[in-house]
């Protein structure tokens, strides 16, 4: 019996694989990509699937790895960023490849909004002789997870599950085959001792023909697959994937008799046979796509080898744009450039607004913030302060390098303190290679506690050994913050929510040579800032590990109060820290507090007149 | 048919929870729905929108500029963000309740939300503007400001499927204990909504209460 469910794009590739009788799942959380593991968390018990938070996506897809030569069906989750962490794996594996099934969920992020690169997975595909497929909505979300796991399993491969942020993150009706997931029933053989599991030069020669040879294979295959589909008989031809296809769709509508819509599913390896039959009798083809000019390069080298006199109007002409996400208004613009190119009579229009965005009065902006009460306010601060004694006392300035999560944020208003972040992990090592280049320059190293067990540890290693003068300050909030509070291993809890030994950062740092190592709770600045002081004195590498607790997971304390009588209305609290709870109402000198305050108590340790307090005020 | 709705709001006043309710009921009611959500990098007080687009074939999930159909603002310069997406002749509805943003950037205009709402109501004719939040509050909580918006937009039969469903939706999906609180929210802005119009099917300004 099927049923209809509203469903997230990830939750409907959760259902996906527990149908297609994943056994273990791994992962690391990165948005839009974290919701799919969250979901399989919520089945594993019942369902009988291994499921983990791994410390960054190489060991996770080298764990499902693992599990894949031993016969299972496995899922590993990430981000398009994470992709690249777990590539060194990859490119190897897809010499070997797997039994079992082996998919790698990998979500992109075009905009980007929430990522550091707009990086377009499907030439990682290519790049990597992985086949790729491009769900356009959570329905072929859902449809293509399973057909991931069947390609998996026939063609011993690891298959790409790309999605994009509009697929991840939008919820539609989705018809599932199965109304409840059922316990997964495939058991696995288990390990085979062979040959081909161990990567050597040779193994490596004998199976790149395989490995080539599988992509012509694949190609024939996705040719006669319903995910590569044709509407519209007009003579302007359109190719298009992922929810790209689903604009055009939007687009072209009332028009449709003047154009031919091809939609490609299954992006790599590009279903040749399938172009070549819809290119033909085709001579002005528009090429629609976000990200990288992926579909268009194909089609060029296609046409060009099958000598189609085609016209291409994609990115390379700059008929659309090369970078960013794509909205219907966005290809109707380009459509039109293409039909007025065409000297086309017909345009699409866009709809008129009620209202125009030139119109618009001017509006408040709402930047990004750290939460009211977030323990990284306070340490930044700290810092700040420690920074600001040391150049008023020996002139000594200092370089804030900064990572990813929630704490990149310390680079905003009024804060301002990150002053490099790259990817996961990079904090001290850049801090490490400033200190080689500024040697008059203080150096400080801000890292969160899962970026830390992620990719963090390495560069400790590396700058006690190599002996670089870096601060350490590990902003230990209890969790992953950012994408949505998920354990990891300083945590002492797993995926699932069991017990399990929590790895003291404390003590690796030690253990990785540090000499100088300090626990600091974050309840008190002045503590922060001595223990910052102490640490950016210190000759040779120094750590702090700050505790405190992310106040996403903890219940808010009593808000505090700004005593009218006693606030002078200097303005300190609200242009120091950037705290959203302390708001100075438009008009007035004296600043209140609101409701979202969690009563860290910051504020009234800034206060110079003391007018800032905890009067029981309870939410 | 279609119809498409965009709520718009500061994180933490349940836009999302709200588009869910919306889906759920487009889809009791036999529509094919999809929704998205536009959430900044900051966890909270943060922009907030979420597209909801209903009908009888699936379009990618974000509504074009001047295609909305109905905009639920939770908060007034929230609202205005989003107006770009209002078609000609939609409807609007919009909490007076003024959320300032905390810290100031530099360069950031002023809020003053009078201004803002006297631009609505002299840019889109027949807006609905109530205090949501107080309303909510009045029948037990000042979180559910957003199933108060949901009761009016019902409440006004602007929407493709009937109050009962969306009630219905409200009952599955609210936990428990916070059941009663939210029908009680639910019901209070389906009454002050008439209340405040005259007749149900007639549009007419609501004085703003800032
Ligand atoms: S105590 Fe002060 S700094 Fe802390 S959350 Fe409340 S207002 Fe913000
Ligand atoms: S720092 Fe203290 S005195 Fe100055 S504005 Fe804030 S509450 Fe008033």
């Amino acid at each position: 019996m099927t049923e209809k469910k509203l469903l997230m794009g990830n939750e409907s590739i959760a259902l996906g694989a527990i149908e297609a009788g994943v056994q273990v799942v791994t992962g690391y959380p990165g948005t839009p990509s974290t919701e799919a593991l969250e979901t399989i968390i919520r089945y594993a018990d019942r369902c009988g699937i291994y499921t983990e938070w791994s410390s960054n996506e190489k060991v996770a897809l080298e764990t499902a790895v693992g599990a894949a030569y031993s016969g299972a069906r496995v899922l590993v989750t990430m981000k398009q960023v994470g992709l690249n962490v777990a590539s060194d794996p990859l490119m190897s594996l897809t010499y070997i490849g797997v039994t079992g099934a082996l998919v790698l969920l990998v979500a992109d992020d075009p905009g980007p909004h929430s990522s550091q690169t707009e990086q377009d997975t499907r030439a990682f595909g290519h790049f990597a002789n992985i086949p790729v497929l491009d769900p356009a909505n959570p329905q072929e979300a859902y449809e293509l997870t399973k057909l991931a796991f069947e390609l998996s399993h026939e063609f011993e491969i690891p298959v790409i599950l790309r999605t994009t942020t509009r697929v991840s993150h939008s919820c539609g009706d989705v018809e599932l085959a199965i109304a409840e997931p059922a316990p997964v029933e495939a058991s696995c053989e288990g390990f085979t001792k062979d040959r081909r599991w161990t990567i050597f030069p040779r193994l490596t020669a004998e199976r790149h023909p395989w490995l080539e040879d599988m992509q012509v294979q694949l190609s024939e295959r996705f040719s006669g697959l319903p995910y590569n589909s044709l509407s519209g008989n007009g003579k302007i031809g359109i190719i298009a994937s992922g929810v790209s296809a689903l604009y055009v769709k939007e687009a072209v509508k009332g028009f449709e008799e003047l154009f031919t819509l091809f939609r490609v599913g299954t992006v790599y390896p590009f279903p040749e046979k399938a172009a070549l039959s819809f290119l033909k009798g085709i001579e002005k083809l528009i090429v629609v796509e976000e990200l990288d000019p992926y579909l268009e390069e194909q089609v060029l080298q296609l046409t060009g080898r099958a000598h189609l006199p085609v016209d291409i109007y994609g990115k390379k002409n700059g008929f659309f744009p090369v970078s960013g996400e794509y909205n219907v208004d966005l290809v109707i613009d380009g459509i039109n450039k293409v039909l007025a190119d065409l000297g086309e009579p017909s345009h699409l229009s866009h709809a008129s607004p009620a209202v125009l965005r030139e119109e618009l009065p001017p509006l408040p902006v709402r930047a990004p913030t750290l939460c009211a009460g977030c323990m990284h306010r306070t340490v930044f601060y700290a810092f700040k302060q420690a920074a600001k004694q040391l150049k008023n006392g020996s002139q000594v300035e200092t370089i804030f390098s900064g990572d990813i999560g929630c704490y990149t944020l310390g680079n905003a208003f009024p804060l301002n303190m990150v002053d490099t972040c790259l990817c996961m992990g990079a904090g001290m090592s850049i801090a490490a290679g400033l200190s080689r280049t500024n040697p008059e320059v203080k150096q400080v190293a801000f890292v969160g506690d899962s970026t830390f067990f992620h990719s963090g540890i390495p560069a400790v290693v590396n700058a006690v050994y190599n002996g670089a003068d870096v601060t350490l300050a590990v902003l230990d909030n209890r969790t992953t913050a950012m994408t949505g509070h998920q354990p990891h291993p300083g945590i002492g809890v797993t995926a699932l929510g069991s017990a399990s030994k929590a790895i003291d950062i404390a003590n690796v740092v030690r253990s990785c040579g540090v000499e100088f190592v300090r626990t600091v709770e974050t309840g008190s600045l002045e503590n922060c800032v001595e223990a910052a002081k102490e640490a950016m004195e210190f000759k040779g590498p120094s750590a702090i590990v700050f505790k405190g607790k992310c106040v996403g997971i903890t219940k808010s304390g009593t808000r505090l109060t700004i005593d009218p009588e006693i606030c002078t209305g200097c303005g300190f609290c609200v242009k120091q820290l950037g705290c959203p709870a302390i708001f100075l109402p438009a008009g007035e000198d004296k600043p209140l507090i609101q409701d979202s305050c969690s009563g860290c108590g910051l504020c009234a340790q800034i206060c110079p007149s003391g007018a800032i307090r905890e009067d029981g005020v309870k939410e | 048919m279609k119809y498409d709705i965009l709520i718009a709001g500061v994180g933490g006043q349940g836009v999302v929870l709200a588009s869910r309710m919306f889906a759920l009921a487009a889809m009791k009611a036999g529509f094919r729905v999809s929704t998205a959500e536009t959430i900044g990098m900051s966890q909270r007080e943060g922009s907030v929108s979420s597209h909801i687009r209903i009908g009888d074939e699936i379009s990618g999930s974000l509504i074009p500029t001047g295609h909305a159909d109905l905009i639920i603002g939770l908060e007034p310069a929230e609202t205005i963000r989003n107006l770009p997406f209002l078609k000609k002749g939609g409807k609007i509805l919009v909490n007076s309740h003024a959320i300032p943003p905390a810290s100031k950037p530099p360069g950031s205009p002023e809020y003053v939300p009078e201004a803002l709402l006297a631009f609505l109501e002299a840019h889109v004719p027949g807006i609905l503007c109530l205090d949501f939040t107080q309303l909510a509050e009045e029948a037990g909580t000042y979180r559910a400001a957003n199933v108060a918006m949901l009761g009016a937009a019902a409440g006004t039969d602007m929407l493709p499927f009937s109050k009962e469903i969306i009630l219905a939706v409200l009952e599955t999906e609210i936990p428990e204990k916070h059941r009663a609180v939210n029908r009680a929210v639910f019901e209070g802005a389906i009454k002050k909504i008439k209340l405040s119009s005259g007749h149900p099917d007639q549009e007419q300004k609501v004085k703003s209460n800032v």
